[in-house]
């Protein structure tokens, strides 16, 4: 037997979002961000976007350019302080933003990848995060419920792949792609190299295959993956 | 109103305290804790510890085992902190997905974290993450830091850029946390935050009582005859 080869084009597979999608993409700061995926979905148009992502990454990086061509209606995230022109758009109300906590977020993907409804969890009982959320109690303490996330789509970085989307990450470049990875109906990575089956040890793969429904191979490296010169 | 040196810019008497204050604060961190440095202050204290101190740094990102910062010419562009800034491992370093990093973060295996503060409260509340109309950026990893970690220490100037005091009886802004805030290191003071309120606990040197109470937003008492001058 031989597991399937799932290598497919960047423009090919992002072609199929839909306007109205929502749109996990992984990456914290530049380490992890599927800079040609992002690209390919700016060229591609879908517009009315939710996204869900830890970050805005910075002005003119990253999903910055979703932003600025106005694909992007809603974005779920934890924190935007590097990205003043998503600040901007929100502050402005031309983006809607939900903050989330920032491990609270992870574990909603993580419930959506994991097909569970919702986690219970005590972060941010008297805070203005716990405003309009449901409060259930266990073992006598106060719970927030925290629903579920997942996505029509995630855009996944990772350093090696193999034929069959078998997937390994790098240093801090992991964050949310192995969670996000898991929670979308279609999930696209890209990868650094991409190796025949057998050549990525089974016990070096980060994200198994049957999570991942494509695989691209990013030829060279855009300017974008670099050290950011501050 | 703070003292007039408070107002002066740049390499003042100011910043000469505040180094005093971080190099105060290093000493919080015991051999063996594992501890998270907030952005900002806190990611200094480091720098004031001796290169072989028996300590594990954790960032929110997924890594434990923090190595020195690095230059842009000598960085890796997938190895960052939560702040944005490149830095190394040290032998024994591990990388994990944001899920496994609030995991740790959500069951108390942080002896100890080190935040930055808009407001303090005399009941320990914290407020370090949105000014309404302001800046409103998101919150990160604050909350699960500010409300899990087994001990919460704050560094911040004594007062704010318009001389008010940060050390307050209630919190006016959004809170980040509830009651989490134990000691309290300023270029002025050492204040410990206890069941009657606000403790002084050490003074900075060239620093007077008087000085200390007016830029104070709340009593506080002195626990001990002397107060040790830091």
């Amino acid at each position: 037997m031989r597991l399937p080869d799932k290598r497919c084009d960047i423009a090919v597979a992002v072609a199929r979002i839909k306007d109205s999608d929502t749109v996990m993409v992984g990456g914290f700061g530049v380490p992890g961000t599927p800079m040609a995926l992002i690209h390919a979905l700016v060229d591609h148009g879908a517009r009315d976007l939710t996204l869900i992502k830890n970050d805005a990454n910075e002005p003119g990086m990253g999903i910055d350019h979703l932003l600025k061509s106005g694909q992007v209606a809603r974005l779920i995230t934890t924190h935007l302080g590097l990205n003043s022109h998503a600040i901007d758009l929100m502050n402005s109300g031309r983006i809607q933003v939900e903050f989330n906590a920032q491990g609270i977020l992870a574990e909603r993907i993580r419930a959506g990848g994991a097909g569970i409804g919702a986690v219970l969890s005590d972060i941010g009982i008297g805070t203005e995060l716990a405003d309009g959320k449901q409060v259930v109690e266990v073992d006598g303490k106060p719970h927030l419920v925290e629903s579920a996330l997942r996505a029509d789509f995630a855009l996944i970085h990772a350093d090696r792949a193999d034929h069959f989307g078998n997937l390994a990450y790098v240093a801090t470049a992991r964050n949310f792609n192995p969670l996000m990875a898991m929670a979308a109906t279609r999930v696209i990575a890209e990868a650094e190299t991409i190796l025949p089956l057998g050549a990525l040890d089974a016990d070096a793969v980060h994200t198994p295959g049957v999570f991942v429904d494509h695989v691209a191979e990013l030829v060279a490296l855009s300017g974008e993956y670099a050290v950011v010169q501050r | 109103m703070s003292p007039n040196w408070l107002l002066f810019p740049g390499n003042t008497p100011l910043s000469n305290a505040k180094t005093r204050m971080i190099a105060r604060a290093a000493r919080e961190i015991a051999p063996g804790m594992v501890v998270n440095l907030g952005i900002g202050l806190p990611t200094r204290v480091v720098d004031h510890l001796p290169a072989d101190f028996p300590v594990c740094l954790h960032t929110e990102n997924g890594l434990t085992g923090i190595g020195p910062s690095l230059p842009p010419d000598r960085a890796d562009r997938n190895l960052i902190d939560a702040g944005g800034a490149y830095v190394s491992t040290v032998p024994g370093s591990a990388f994990f997905d944001s899920a496994t990093s609030f995991a740790m973060v959500r069951s108390g295996r942080l002896d100890l974290t080190m935040l930055g503060a808009f407001e303090v409260s005399s009941q320990g509340d914290l407020a370090n993450w949105k000014i309404p109309g302001k800046f409103s950026p998101g919150v990160g990893g604050g909350i699960e830091l500010a409300q899990k970690a087994r001990r919460v220490v704050v560094l911040t100037t004594h007062t704010d850029r318009a001389g008010n005091p940060k050390l307050r009886d209630t919190c006016a802004l959004p809170l980040t946390a509830q009651g989490c805030v134990s000691r309290v290191f300023t270029e002025m003071a050492v204040i410990d935050i206890t069941p009657q309120g606000y403790a002084l606990a050490e003074i900075a040197e060239g620093v007077s009582l008087a000085e200390v109470r007016e830029a104070t937003g709340a009593p506080f008492t002195i626990p001990h005859d002397t107060v040790p001058v830091f």
